[in-house]
């Protein structure tokens, strides 16, 4: 039996660092190649030594597929690429080529400029790593080479991510990134055609939580910003620059507006500007609001929304401060924190997910004291919300995906074990079929039915369509064909025998068997005839007899009946060697109905 | 198969193919020729138009013709409301089309009158850009039509005078079936049907057959569509370019080796070079406006006007007439440039690049915010009449100049010959659209830009795509010194109304075999490269595709389903001794020879290709005569 296997390097019952090695058919495909923002050693990066021990990894993967531009997507790519060594294809869909540069420009230049790290990749290999990207578009059929096929389909979460569907003979599997199966703000909801893939490989960073009404999270998440500013605190907002920003912001800006309210917001990042312009550009990848309304006005050009100088951040007064990146994990965000985060009156909200091993995943689990490299300690008195925006499916939705694509097996990946565990349950149960979640390192093997391609000839299925048509339909019936399976140059084909005759150049040689019964009828021998029928539809229910000059046929059974009238009649029945069953037993019933 | 041809007008194609039981619509061009017969729609009332003089054709007094004609300079004119000329609709019923496929959106204007009030039931594939600058093409000519009021009833009874009327209209081809617009309702109605497909997107046609839009270079978004099943490939290729315009690259690869390849909407204009054109409308705009008049251009919302802007923008910057504003004048003016401005992934590749700065792909947002380049819904506009100022160079609609802003401007410029008006869009004949304004002083000049492919090189990509049948309208076909299509591979020509077997034949079908049933077929070598074995197969149809499974039940012993060769007589007799059967006497006859066995009453006729056993014993022996012969003769 063909298989499928999947082993995760990175994202296997964890979240952040995605990296996923798919092989069937003979290909070998990485998923995504992400880096985890919790590690500052080599463990942020996926282990390509388990792929080669040592070397580029050119000659063992068959094509590298981006499904979006967040760093633990593709955070690795330049590293992989460049220092590792990989010049096969990879691919990702327009925006995600457009923006994903830029993130790993500033991630590089937090992680070299401030961090002082060496061994990193540089601007160059950035630049020359994305000349290597295939630019798709949505549901575009690329054929990587004659046997594998990729397609994206519209995932949600950031703009440009996209689910793959990948193919290999009659082998598929379906990726899904990070998608979110409800529209938001700016983005609209993931689709999937039926295509049946026998594997889907999902995304469970949800995997536990059903998320309450998308309004009643917005209006929570506005009443304690005003609230906050009303009192003269500072709210800050850490965000990654393109994404949940932008959803944000028009957010805020649609309340500000509305409130008629002038305290400051400020998007603190250079990017702010960039970032809406690609938003303006790509709009065809945003939801079908925005898109209709763009001619009219441009969601993305904000009145209210200030760029952030460095200076303001001792500013009195109240102020809301979007800042990046959103783990707090570096950079700016993290400067504002530290001289926030010891007052009261101010407040952080985190709009999104956070990894393991960054300060904000530490601040969310309650941690009331951080500690720094060089010893700094900062109090937390702030108060700390965290509002799920992030754009991931929740159970419900992971499961609507399940029933929209129907495929035969489910692995999870990109979420905690536990979580996981009980959504494998769910879907075991709810669905009936399989559900894997293997640990980064670990390989899920999965068996697929084989099916081969075959030409049938279109004389063999007319000729049997014409049988099946002229009975009373009936769905359940079977439909069954006989003929010559034929292989040639490694191709199957299902021959008539005729067909196959001519195609080698023999003489068919027919052998055909005739017995005959004596049967004292009186009468002409065209009312036996009929009687005759007429007992053999008793018997032989669902098969198709039908008559004509007094000549029965039984399927290519023929019987004929002979004899003067008042005299007994001859009964000939005869049929060809391969009939031989139909052909015995129609005899034996004659035999027997004249006795 | 088989292709039947609905347009008259092969660069406004309309095509049917019927392949596999399905019906195939190849694009819905109308035929807009028909509207230069009509009388000009001011859309402000015109004194001189209204006061042409009647015509009546000599010698015929006939009440119900009054004022349906009117004289302009020796022409005649229907005063009417404008009619266009639909695809044929008597020879396919639009009810039993299953798809209908749009290859780009100057060929889909007459989709309403095949969708809407027909029955029609199935589908309609067209790309996202084609779908939305379609939708502006269509709102704009249904604003405009609609706009001009309906006053006057349809002129009807000239169609049947047209025999007595003068020339031109008296050529009009077949003018009772000439139909005015469709209302905007069957027009939102039959856009709504369209379902949107990316490049290179495989569309699953009712599991019979594989439809691909391929980018063709036209325009935005504009495709060729490659049908596809297991065994049979079918491109249709319609309105290409080779040139480099500002849309994605043709895609030539998946056009290759097509059994049959319908080729339709070549250019219009094959004896001028687009980029001369573009290059004379440059210096004669630059040499109007520097005289202090002003620049007239009737065009599309869309498409060439693009390159129109940047062009153009360019060349007067360069001349030092950046000062000069440039106005486009249409009721999706600002849609079209809008929307232009997102479609990076349908732009050629020097546009997307600039996509990644970010920077918008087309110049002309830029020209808007610096405030060169201005736009209005229409002439009226209280934004747009009060910041209009000439010298200037305005882009607006129709082309036929028959309804339009255009129309006003024409009739307001007439008469001063330092203005100018330069017809860039080739779908119409510039004499015949200027003919309603004459006497004219204005000047007028011809720059036609089609990059459609011209006859060489289209003769080139035939030769380059290696199709086994071409199908061609009768416009593209050889006869008398005209340019022309030739191939190597059968021609077939279609023309309005025929309908043409296709020698695609089918011989086989795609299924997949499962697994469990490959396993219980042993196929045995026939000849070197060639194995076979018997298989009785339950086949199962989902979704018009065939699977092969192992029928129900426990598997039986493959009985051998096919003898050959001639049977040895003697060999017979000694395999039915060891098979216990004896007593054999052979006798000849007429054909071969009779093998008999009284003592099981039994005959054995046996013949070079047959044997006939009439047995009136017991099963048993049957059966023992069966395996004696098919041990003599080679089967499997």
């Amino acid at each position: 039996m063909p298989e499928i296997k999947i082993t995760p390097l990175g994202a296997g019952q964890d979240v952040g660092r995605s990296c996923i090695l798919l092989s069937m058919g003979g290909k070998n495909i990485m998923l995504d190649c992400g880096m985890h923002m919790g590690y500052n050693d080599e463990r942020r990066f996926p282990d390509f030594s388990y792929i080669v021990p040592e070397g580029p990894i050119t000659s063992q993967i068959d094509c590298v597929i981006i499904s979006h531009f967040h760093l633990d997507h593709c955070g690795a790519l330049p590293y992989m690429s460049e220092m590792v060594g990989y010049t096969g294809p990879i691919y990702m869909t327009h925006p995600t080529k457009a923006i994903a540069p830029i993130l790993l420009e500033d991630m590089r230049k937090v992680a070299v400029e401030r961090k002082g790290e060496s061994n990193f990749f540089t601007s160059q290999m950035i630049k020359d790593c994305i000349k290597k990207v295939t630019a798709v578009t949505l549901h575009q059929s690329v054929m990587v080479d004659n046997e594998l096929e990729i397609k994206a389909y519209y995932a949600g979460h950031v703009l440009g991510a996209a689910m793959f569907w990948i193919r290999v003979g009659s082998q598929s599997v379906v990726y899904t990134g990070d998608y979110n199966m409800t529209p938001d703000r700016h983005l609209g909801a993931a689709w999937i055609d039926k295509c049946r893939p026998d594997l889907l490989i999902s995304e469970s960073t949800y995997a536990t939580t059903i998320r309450d009404s998308k309004r009643c999270r917005e209006r929570d998440f506005l009443k304690k910003v005003h609230e906050c500013v009303e009192k003269g605190g500072k709210v800050l907002i850490p965000v990654f620059a393109l994404g949940r920003a932008q959803e944000l912001c028009i957010l805020l800006e649609t309340y500000w507006e509305r409130m008629n309210l002038k305290y400051p917001v400020y998007f603190a990042l250079g990017l702010t500007e960039k970032a809406n312009n690609y938003y303006k550009m790509f709009i065809t990848w945003t939801n079908q609001k925005i898109r209709k309304t763009f001619v009219q006005r441009n969601m993305f050009d904000f009145k209210h929304i200030k760029p952030f100088d460095k200076s303001y951040i001792d500013n009195p007064g109240a102020m809301v401060v979007f800042a990046t990146p959103g783990m707090l994990h570096a950079g700016l965000s993290l400067n504002i924190f530290k001289k926030w985060a010891p007052y009261e009156q101010n407040m952080l909200i985190m709009p999104g997910f956070c990894v393991q091993g960054t300060v904000g995943h530490k601040i969310l689990n309650g941690a009331k004291k951080i500690e720094f490299e060089n010893r700094q300690v900062v109090e937390v008195k702030m108060a700390v919300e965290y509002m799920s925006f992030s754009a991931h499916a929740d159970a419900k939705g992971i499961m609507q995906l399940i029933q929209y694509c129907e495929p035969k097996n489910v692995l999870l990946v990109h979420g905690e074990a536990q979580k996981m565990e009980f959504l494998k349950d769910k879907i075991e149960k709810e669905f009936k079929i399989s559900c894997f979640m293997p640990a980064n390192g670990e390989t899920a093997v999965i068996n697929t039915p084989t099916k081969i391609p075959i030409d049938v000839s279109l004389r063999l299925l007319k000729a049997e369509a014409v049988r099946y048509n002229a009975q009373p339909p009936d769905p359940k019936r079977r439909r069954v064909v006989h003929g010559v399976l034929c292989v040639k140059d490694n191709r199957l084909s299902f021959l008539d025998i005729d067909e196959i005759c001519d195609e080698i150049g023999i003489n068919r040689h027919v052998i055909r068997f005739t017995s005959t019964v004596r049967f004292d009828d009186p009468g002409s021998a065209v009312k036996t005839a009929e009687k005759l029928k007429t007992l053999l539809a008793e018997k032989l229910q669902g098969w198709s007899i039908t008559i004509s000059d007094g000549n029965i046929s039984v399927e290519s059974v023929l019987i004929k009946v002979e004899g003067d009238d008042d005299n007994t009649k001859s009964i000939y029945v005869s049929w060809t060697n391969q009939d031989e069953d139909l052909g015995s037993y129609i005899l034996g019933l004659l035999q027997s109905m004249v006795q | 198969m088989k292709l039947y041809c609905l347009s008259s007008d092969a660069s406004k194609p309309c095509f049917v193919l019927s392949f596999k039981e399905l019906l195939i619509m190849l694009d819905c061009g109308l035929s807009a020729h028909s509207v230069l017969n009509f009388l000009p729609l001011p859309p402000v009332p015109s004194t001189r138009l209204a006061s042409l003089p009647n015509y009546t054709p000599p010698h015929v007094n006939d009440p119900l013709l009054e004022g349906e004609l009117k004289e302009c300079c020796g022409r005649v004119f229907v005063d009417s409301i404008p009619e266009f000329c639909p695809p044929l609709d008597k020879v396919v019923d639009f009810s039993q089309l299953d798809v209908i496929l749009i290859s780009n959106y100057t060929c889909m204007m007459a989709l309403p009158f095949i969708t809407e009030e027909t029955g029609f039931k199935g589908q309609v594939y067209a790309t996202e850009p084609t779908l939305q600058i379609g939708r502006f093409y269509l709102e704009e000519l249904s604003e405009w039509v609609s706009s001009c009021g309906s006053s006057s009833g349809a002129a009807k009874r000239w169609k049947e005078l047209v025999h007595l009327l003068p020339p031109p209209l008296a050529l009009a081809a077949r003018p009772r079936a000439w139909r005015r617009l469709f209302s905007p309702a069957a027009l939102a109605r039959a856009l709504s049907r369209v379902r949107v497909v990316g490049y290179d997107e495989r569309v699953d046609i009712y599991g019979a057959l594989d439809a691909t839009a391929v980018s063709s270079g036209f325009c935005l978004g504009s495709a060729n569509w490659v049908l596809r099943s297991a065994h049979e490939k079918v491109a249709y290729v319609s309105g290409s370019s080779t040139l480099t315009t500002h849309p994605r690259p043709i895609n030539q690869a998946a056009l290759r080796g097509a059994d049959l390849l319908v080729l339709a909407a070549l250019t219009q204009t094959p004896a001028h070079n687009p980029d001369h054109m573009l290059g004379d409308l440059c210096v004669h705009a630059t040499v109007t406006l520097r005289a202090g008049g002003s620049v007239l251009c009737p065009v599309y919302p869309s498409g060439v006007l693009y390159d129109l802007l940047e062009c153009l923008s360019a060349h007067l910057e360069g001349a030092g007439l950046a000062h000069v504003p440039l106005y486009v004048v249409s009721p999706v003016a600002d849609s079209s440039l809008a929307y232009s401005n997102i479609l990076a992934e349908w732009v050629s590749v020097g546009k997307q690049a600039r996509v990644y700065l970010p920077e918008e792909p087309f110049p002309h947002a830029a020209l808007v915010r610096a405030g060169r380049l201005k736009h209005a819904r229409s002439l009226h506009d209280d934004a747009f009449s009060a910041d209009f100022r000439q010298p200037c160079v305005v882009f607006c609609g129709h082309p036929s100049l028959r309804f339009g802003a255009a129309v006003h401007l024409v009739e307001l410029w007439a008469n001063n010959p330092a203005h100018a008006i330069i017809f860039t869009e080739p779908d119409f004949p510039y004499v015949e659209a200027l003919a309603p304004f004459q006497p004219l002083s204005m000047k007028a000049f011809h720059c036609p830009i089609d990059t459609s492919l011209n006859y060489s090189q289209a003769n080139k990509l035939v030769r380059e795509l290696r199709p086994r049948e071409l199908a061609l309208p009768e416009q593209y076909a050889g006869g008398g010194a005209r340019p022309h299509i030739s191939a190597d591979a059968p021609t077939v020509v279609v023309r309005r109304g025929a309908a043409r077997s296709l020698s695609v034949r089918r011989r086989a079908a795609r299924a997949t075999l499962c697994g469990a049933l490959a396993a219980r077929a042993t196929p045995r070598e026939l000849r070197a490269g060639l194995r076979a074995a018997p298989l009785s197969a339950a086949l199962r149809v989902r979704d018009a595709r065939l699977e092969l499974v192992a029928p129900p039940g426990p598997a039986p012993a493959p009985a051998p389903r096919l003898h050959w060769s001639a049977l040895d007589v003697e060999a017979l007799v000694r395999a039915l001794t060891r098979e216990g059967v004896t007593e054999a006497r052979v006798e000849a006859s007429a054909d071969g020879c009779i093998v008999h066995l009284p003592r099981h009453d039994t005959l054995v006729h046996v013949e070079r290709h047959a044997t006939h056993v009439f047995c009136e014993g017991r099963a048993d022996v049957r059966q023992a005569l069966r395996r004696a012969i098919a041990s003599c003769l080679p089967h499997i």
